[in-house]
């Protein structure tokens, strides 16, 4: 089939940018999204044109590096995927696909679809982890854990740090993310000591990079490609009121 | 050169003990004036990096990825083995130690293989202390499976994703030590060559992605964790950024590559689709213990499965591995699909694949069950090909999917340059010649927690390390030498894409140097690949400049290394007159077609120098000794 393309070209932060429009003759149904733009890049080195920029690794939805908005919606059309996870079998023929890199103030542009999403490992930093230096740690079974918080706490863990839900948001809120992060650590008997002190660092250094606040909107739920569901931003408010009763 | 493994002696189970001991340790008060560079961020670089800062080290650490977060660890999927023994199930270190060796076809050091076991207990403890949500029982312990045909219950998870539990664990940790600026973190940033002087590893040059600028980082000691090689093969289960530049660099600086043809293939990946396909991708292989594999018994038999009746079906690991059946190690039950393969009787438009089918687990345990052991994974399988498999069969193939070769290492996993030490997949330590299920991170934490963290001290302290400045000849001789080469790629100004010519030697050296080779086909590759690197630095085709985010850029680096380690690997391989785990040489096997090892001659580690460009690398060799598990054919029948 042959797909049409208006893709983001930006050359570095400085420049304005502009969608241009590319025609992939030849897509084969079975290539995924990221395979079908590694053919429009072929095509234009040939042509003498600089290739599109897109960041991606893994190709198994696991490493959250890709990602880019389709027509709008970040990481396109099918729920719960992951860019390089979906497969040109759910478009068709003559379908025109606008590419845009996340477009958020803590993610400014580095090129094409591109972004420096560097701001998340800022938030990982000022508190999002158990503070247990290698070599202190009792038996694993010395502190046992209901399978039932376990489980809950590995929904949380399962997200990939990919973006799309502050791409989505229309605050360009990382409460999805950050709430993630609150809900895996403190679901854990081994993350109570830090609760209240991780949520107020967090919360301080996501105000510090610009990320927006949360009002309910739910796009970052609808578009999360591990369906982490809002009630971790829930939680999260609820450890930060805590928090901040406790006058941390 | 005489090659000094280092290894303690005497009783097997004191012998880390014994060794810690006699390491000299670096005062509390001296460690902040150290500085350390670690290279790669996954689960050997990222927990090394985490824990020599919390000692008190200064840390630089490196990975090309946007974040230390993204690391191929992240796409473990089965689990982390431990020999806690929690099942009571008959499981020990001592059995942890003979299952890895005997599996790894008694390729590996006893030493280091003993001390992985020991330290497998550790590191559960402190990944659960870390936070990582490994699978529980209702009582609230810690539950554990038994995985690739392991006889015991030692494999920890977290679902099918224990990978990046565990990356993410380790992530945390660093980034818990750079927010205490105890570590600097430079992501984005690919080390292009290592920096020796006076014989020590006191730096690397490493260009930034973003900016283009290339800058020298000096250090007391470097640690690369680079992780392994696959992608030379271009279509592989690694990701598509994973590399051998840093590994490659430091050999070509002095560091020995040891047993480069120990390459893994995993059988239970989904099969090639088209020309385009830019990657393979793994299932679990925890499939193999519900579905049965199969193909026609008839050639060409182009029938729907579900056409073929039962006398028409050949389930030819049952047939010929009666005790082990569907769970046979990955190397046998790779080379068997590959042979029904050449026979003609693969099925799928490729005819590159076979069938594992669920079916009849289906109709015993009820398709919930089915669900909710391998859920995750159908999903994935209807996802990638847009079949449902809990309704047809699927289709599976093997693929490339771990390098048990690396840089050599001694027991103290130190190359054979003084202050290079090499953790995870990318030394050759641990595995032999083939790698077991669930050890892959074993391995890699064992190194970046504990090993390496106890090891460097010893060196840091022994050596009188002067102060080095940018200007030294060394530094400047390497800084130009990355900038030359990154002129040359992009003045080649020819005709072909640097994927081009990745593909074409990937598939040269699967046909010639994959599942199972032979004199004929090494030789062939031998001759073939100097003549693709010719035609490549003449002719590949790179836009945009070197001062900017050049994609195309970073990938013809890292093609043009694959394009030297390729010929190593080749030679390796037709140097190894024996089959050894995931070394077939088809012309050594049993008359049942089986690996036929070759203890008298081949009972060592074959460690290569590099001896200049277009000069043939000389091979030092390792003897192994086997005090405790002696060799055995392995037998699987």
């Amino acid at each position: 089939m042959r797909i049409i393309l208006h893709v983001w070209r930006q050359r570095n932060a400085n420049d304005k940018g502009r969608m241009v429009r590319y025609e992939v003759p030849n897509v084969s149904e079975h290539m995924s999204f990221l395979e079908m733009l590694d053919v429009l890049n072929e095509d234009l080195l040939a042509r003498n044109e600089e290739p599109v920029a897109f960041d991606h690794d893994c190709r198994e939805g696991i490493c959250g590096m890709c990602g880019c908005m389709v027509n709008g919606v970040a990481h396109g059309p099918l729920p719960g995927t992951t860019l390089c996870q979906l497969h040109m079998r759910h478009f068709k023929d003559g379908d025109e696909l606008y590419l845009e890199p996340w477009r958020a103030r803590a993610f400014p542009v580095v090129r094409d679809l591109v972004v420096d999403r560097s701001a998340f490992d800022r938030l990982i930093a000022a508190g999002g982890f158990i503070s247990a230096a290698t070599g202190s740690a009792p038996d694993g079974n010395a502190v046992l854990v209901p399978k039932e918080n376990a489980e809950r706490s590995m929904d949380a863990a399962a997200c990939i740090g990919c973006g799309a839900c502050v791409a989505m948001c229309p605050n360009a809120s990382a409460s999805l993310f950050m709430g993630a992060k609150l809900a895996h650590l403190g679901l854990l008997p081994q993350g109570q000591p830090e609760r209240a002190r991780r949520v107020a660092a967090m919360e301080a250094q996501a105000n510090r990079e610009l990320f927006g606040s949360c009002t309910n909107a739910g796009e970052c739920e609808a578009v999360c490609p591990k369906e982490i569901k809002l009630e971790v931003i829930a939680r999260m408010n609820r450890d930060f009121l805590r928090a901040s009763l406790m006058g941390r | 050169m005489q090659l000094d493994s280092h290894s303690p002696t005497g009783p097997i189970e004191t012998r880390w003990d014994r060794h810690r001991f006699n390491l000299k340790l670096v005062n509390p008060a001296n460690k902040r004036k150290h500085t350390i560079i670690v290279v790669g961020t996954g689960l050997a670089g990222g927990s090394a990096a985490a824990t020599l800062a919390e000692l008190g080290y200064n840390v630089h650490c490196f990975c090309f990825q946007d974040s230390p977060r993204r690391a191929h660890s992240i796409a473990a999927q089965g689990g982390i083995n431990a020999a806690k023994n929690y099942q009571n199930d008959g499981d020990s270190v001592y059995r942890l130690f003979y299952d890895t060796v005997k599996g790894g076809d008694f390729r590996a050091r006893e030493s280091n293989v003993y001390r992985l076991a020991q330290i497998s207990l550790n590191i559960i403890d402190q990944c659960v202390a870390q936070g990582v949500p490994f699978a529980r029982e209702y009582s609230g312990y810690l539950e554990n499976r038994s995985f690739g045909g392991a006889q015991v219950s030692r494999t920890f998870y977290a679902r099918g994703q224990t990978g990046q539990q565990l990356l993410l664990g380790a992530y945390q940790a660093l980034e818990r030590q750079i927010g205490a600026g105890q570590v600097r973190m430079f992501p984005r940033t690919e080390m292009l060559d290592l920096i020796v002087i006076d014989g020590r590893a006191r730096g690397i040059v490493a260009r930034n992605l973003m900016t283009g600028g290339i800058a020298s980082h000096l250090a007391d000691a470097v640690v690369l964790a680079t992780g392994g090689y696959g992608n030379v093969y271009y279509l592989s289960t690694n990701a598509k950024g994973s590399n051998a530049t840093a590994i490659w660099r430091a050999h070509k600086r002095g560091a020995l590559f040891a047993n480069p043809c120990f390459t893994q293939i995993h059988p239970t990946c989904i099969p090639v689709s088209g020309e385009y396909q830019s990657k393979l991708t793994l299932m679990s292989e925890s499939l193999r213990n519900d579905g049965r594999v199969w193909v026609p018994l008839a050639k060409g038999d182009t029938r729907a499965p579900s056409e073929i009746r039962e006398s028409g079906r050949d389930y030819f690991l049952e047939r010929k591995y009666p005790s082990f059946g569907n769970l046979v190690p990955r190397d046998v039950a790779s080379r068997n699909a590959k042979q029904v393969c050449d026979d003609g009787r693969g099925v799928g438009p490729s005819g590159l694949a076979v069938y594992l089918d669920f079916r009849e687990a289906i109709q015993r345990l009820g398709q919930e069950v089915i669900k909710e052991r391998y859920g995750n994974l159908f999903d994935m399988y209807e996802r990638i090909t847009g079949e449902d498999p809990y309704k047809a069969p699927m289709r599976i193939y093997p693929a490339i999917h771990y390098t048990m070769g690396g840089l050599w290492v001694d027991y103290n996993l130190m190359s054979t340059i003084p202050g290079l030490y090499v953790i995870g997949e990318a030394n050759f330590s641990d595995h032999g010649a083939n790698r077991l299920g669930a050890s892959a991170l074993m391995q890699g934490l064992a190194d970046g927690y504990f090993v390496l963290p106890n090891t460097i001290n010893d060196y840091l302290a022994s050596n009188e390390l002067d102060k080095t400045g940018d200007s030294h000849a060394a530094v400047r001789d390497a800084e130009a030498g990355v900038a030359a080469q990154t002129k040359r790629l992009l003045d080649a100004k020819g005709t072909r894409s640097v994927d081009s010519y990745h593909r074409e030697l990937g598939k040269l050296m699967w046909e010639c140097c994959g599942m199972s080779r032979n004199a004929q086909g090494l030789k062939h590759a031998l001759a073939k690949i100097p003549e693709l690197r010719e035609q490549y630095w003449r002719d590949v085709k790179v836009l945009g400049s070197g001062e900017e985010l050049n994609q195309s850029l970073e990938r013809a680096g890292r093609v043009a290394d694959f394009l030297e380690l390729a010929e190593l690997m080749c030679l390796d391989a037709l140097e190894r007159n024996e089959s050894c785990g995931g070394h077939f040489r088809e012309e050594y096997q049993t008359p049942e077609g089986e690996a036929q090892r070759d203890d008298e001659h081949y009972s060592y580690t074959a460690a290569w120098e590099f001896r200049g460009s277009g000069n043939r690398p000389e091979m030092h060799r390792e003897p192994l000794a086997f005090e405790y598990v002696h060799p055995s054919q392995r037998s699987y029948k």
